[in-house]
């Protein structure tokens, strides 16, 4: 597992500076997006993609473990928001609720039977059981199959805030995906993303430590999934729909795709990788099937002279660690 | 009765698939330490290479069926000799995320020019028809497709397993520094394997040809069903993938009978159970 991790920096009071001051920079910048013209249904959608691609970050980043099945997660909690929105009539506060619970459960489920097996193993189990769910939605009537769950109405969070106003939308996504990315920064700095870190490392060493790995293991993978399912519910309110493309294996591809271009196992590398290629689907979305042919390229031009990505240069450029 | 003998059948036919694509994983990821994602647009162009040739240049299925998986295992032996090579030493995922790349850009290349409906291919003529067996009624070309995959299914095993080549790869697998040491190529022979490896993913994209039609997404889907067959067998031992594969075949073509709403997802629970019960696999060799 030595590859991924060449240069790690050990963590150093200028470190955690460094860190605070490009979050301080990051939550400054978004927070001024509305004023400054930019269309905030795309920054809206980015900040979904981010979070979704930081929760992912925290367990190939930091646990070693590449899951190839992450658009599962941003799917089930779409459908379960959008369903609980749409057909039982519940405020948006607790729509995002059942939706990152719905999340929850699947993790606690498909971390049971994924973390049975390492490395390459892992990501081929991931990819198999978001393909069986991807087959199950596909048939289950609630998720009207093909059409999706369409029309959402978006309400007023706590009673107070009018989501389906863009800039009050905006500030709410934006909330989330800023405390999302926080907790997972505190996980990564704690004891437990210390214990993470040396089972990415070394899996028998931490063994042989005494620390029950697969139990690690788990938490990791349940808190990913959660915070991922936590992005598809903040989602819900951007689209306005849950659709079958959000749990497809392609859908789990950019996801991976994202980290990688911004740096695996970089704090901010899925952000600044998150926003790239949601831009690039932007830009690119009249050639049709050629931005596939272009992420295509982008995976294998990263992973061949590129691996630490956008961040993860930055950071090897300067020595720190970002 | 006739009906649960005709999925039986299907069920076989998809088991070859998934025994030569399982195979051919098994033996790349030997050799090379990669799990090749792209294994399945591989398939799709084996397919669309059968196509090619008769479409354009005239020339049928029999030369087909030994012209496309060459010509697919070149290509193949470019991309290792190109990108795949500079990958040794490094995580698996890496070897992963590359294919991964790779498979987009094939399908996406194929979708462009052929959008995503099917391209008919005629079952050749001395294949036609079919024999009625008493119990059920055989079309010629099915029962050809299942023959034939066994048989190359069991070469295979045989070149790896019986032959002084395949003991040399099997050595390379273990200790690729002794071997060099004893004066054999062994990037040469990676090369070669992964060439293999993907030849057999070409021939059952033109033995499918006939019976699937040709489309750029034909192998997309079924990668991932091979993805759990390998997890279910395991990687260690070549039989365990050919006996896996075919089992996983049958058992997805009797769901089909018997409770159809099923048949797409069997496989992936199959995964599940055997997961939970016997975590290392069934050839339990498994890391």
């Amino acid at each position: 597992m030595s590859a991924l991790t060449d240069d790690t920096l050990p963590v150093t009071p200028r470190a955690m500076r460094d860190e605070m001051l490009m979050f301080a920079a990051m939550a400054v910048l978004l927070g001024v997006v509305p004023l400054t013209g930019i269309y905030p249904f795309f920054v809206m959608q980015a900040l979904c993609f981010a979070l979704l691609a930081c929760a992912f970050n925290l367990l190939i980043g930091y646990g070693g473990l590449l899951s190839f099945g992450h658009a599962m997660f941003l799917g089930t909690a779409g459908y379960c928001s959008a369903h609980a929105l749409k057909v039982w009539g519940v405020t948006p506060e607790l729509g995002i609720v059942i939706g990152t619970a719905g999340a929850a459960a699947l993790s606690v489920v498909t971390g049971f039977i994924s973390i049975r097996r390492q490395g390459i193993y892992f990501a081929m189990i991931t990819l198999a059981l978001s393909q069986l769910l991807y087959f199950i939605y596909l048939q289950a009537p609630f998720t009207h199959g093909e059409d999706g769950i369409q029309g959402i109405p978006q309400g007023y969070l706590f009673g107070i805030f009018n989501l389906s106003k863009p800039t009050v939308l905006y500030y709410v996504v934006l909330a989330g995906f800023l405390g999302g990315f926080l907790l997972i920064y505190r996980t990564i700095n704690s004891p437990f993303g210390e214990v993470l870190k040396a089972i990415r490392e070394n899996e028998p060493r931490a063994i042989s430590l005494g620390y029950k790995t697969d139990q690690y293991k788990l938490l990791a993978f349940i808190l990913s999934g959660t915070i991922a399912g936590f992005a598809g519910s903040l989602k819900v309110f951007v689209a306005q729909n849950a659709s079958l493309t959000d749990v497809h294996w392609t859908m789990s591809g950019e996801i991976v795709l994202m980290t990688l271009v911004g740096g695996l196992g970089t704090v901010f590398g899925p952000v600044v990788g998150a926003f790239v290629i949601i831009a690039m689907q932007q830009y690119l979305a009249g050639f049709g099937q050629w931005v596939t042919v272009i992420q295509g390229v982008i995976f294998v031009a990263c992973v061949l002279t590129f691996r630490r990505g956008i961040i993860g240069e930055i950071a090897h450029y300067f020595r720190r660690s970002l | 009765m006739q009906a649960l003998y005709a999925q039986l059948l299907v069920g076989l036919i998809n088991g070859s698939f998934y025994a030569l694509l399982s195979l051919g994983l098994a033996v790349i990821f030997g050799m090379l330490n990669i799990i090749n994602f792209a294994h399945g647009a591989l398939y799709m162009m084996g397919a669309f290479c059968a196509y090619f040739l008769l479409n354009i240049a005239g020339i049928g299925y029999w030369p087909a069926l030994i012209i496309a998986p060459i010509a697919v295992g070149i290509f193949g032996m470019i991309l290792e000799r190109t990108m795949l090579q500079w990958l040794a030493g490094l995580d698996h995922l890496y070897g992963l995320l590359l294919t991964f790349g790779l498979a987009l850009i094939i399908q996406g290349v194929f979708q462009n020019y052929f959008g995503s409906s099917g391209l008919p291919y005629a079952i050749p003529s001395e294949l036609q028809g079919g024999m009625n067996l008493g119990f059920m009624f055989l079309p010629i070309y099915r029962g050809w497709v299942v023959v034939f995959s066994l048989v190359v299914c069991l070469a295979t095993w045989f070149l790896i397993e019986k032959t002084r080549l395949g003991a040399n790869l099997r050595a390379a697998t273990e200790n690729p520094t002794l071997v060099r040491a004893f004066g054999i190529n062994v990037p040469r022979m990676i090369t070669l394997t992964y060439g293999l490896g993907v030849g057999l993913a070409a021939l059952a994209g033109v033995l499918s040809a006939p019976i699937n039609q040709v489309r750029p997404l034909m192998g997309a889907d079924l990668i991932i069903v091979v993805f759990a067959v390998v997890v279910i067998g395991g990687m260690g031992s070549i039989m365990g993938s050919i006996i896996t594969g075919f089992a996983l075949g049958v058992i997805e073509g009797l769901t089909k009978y018997f409770y159809p709403e099923a048949s797409n997802t069997v496989v992936f629970v199959l995964m599940v159970l055997v997961l939970l019960l016997k975590p290392a696999g069934l050839t339990g060799r498994a890391a």
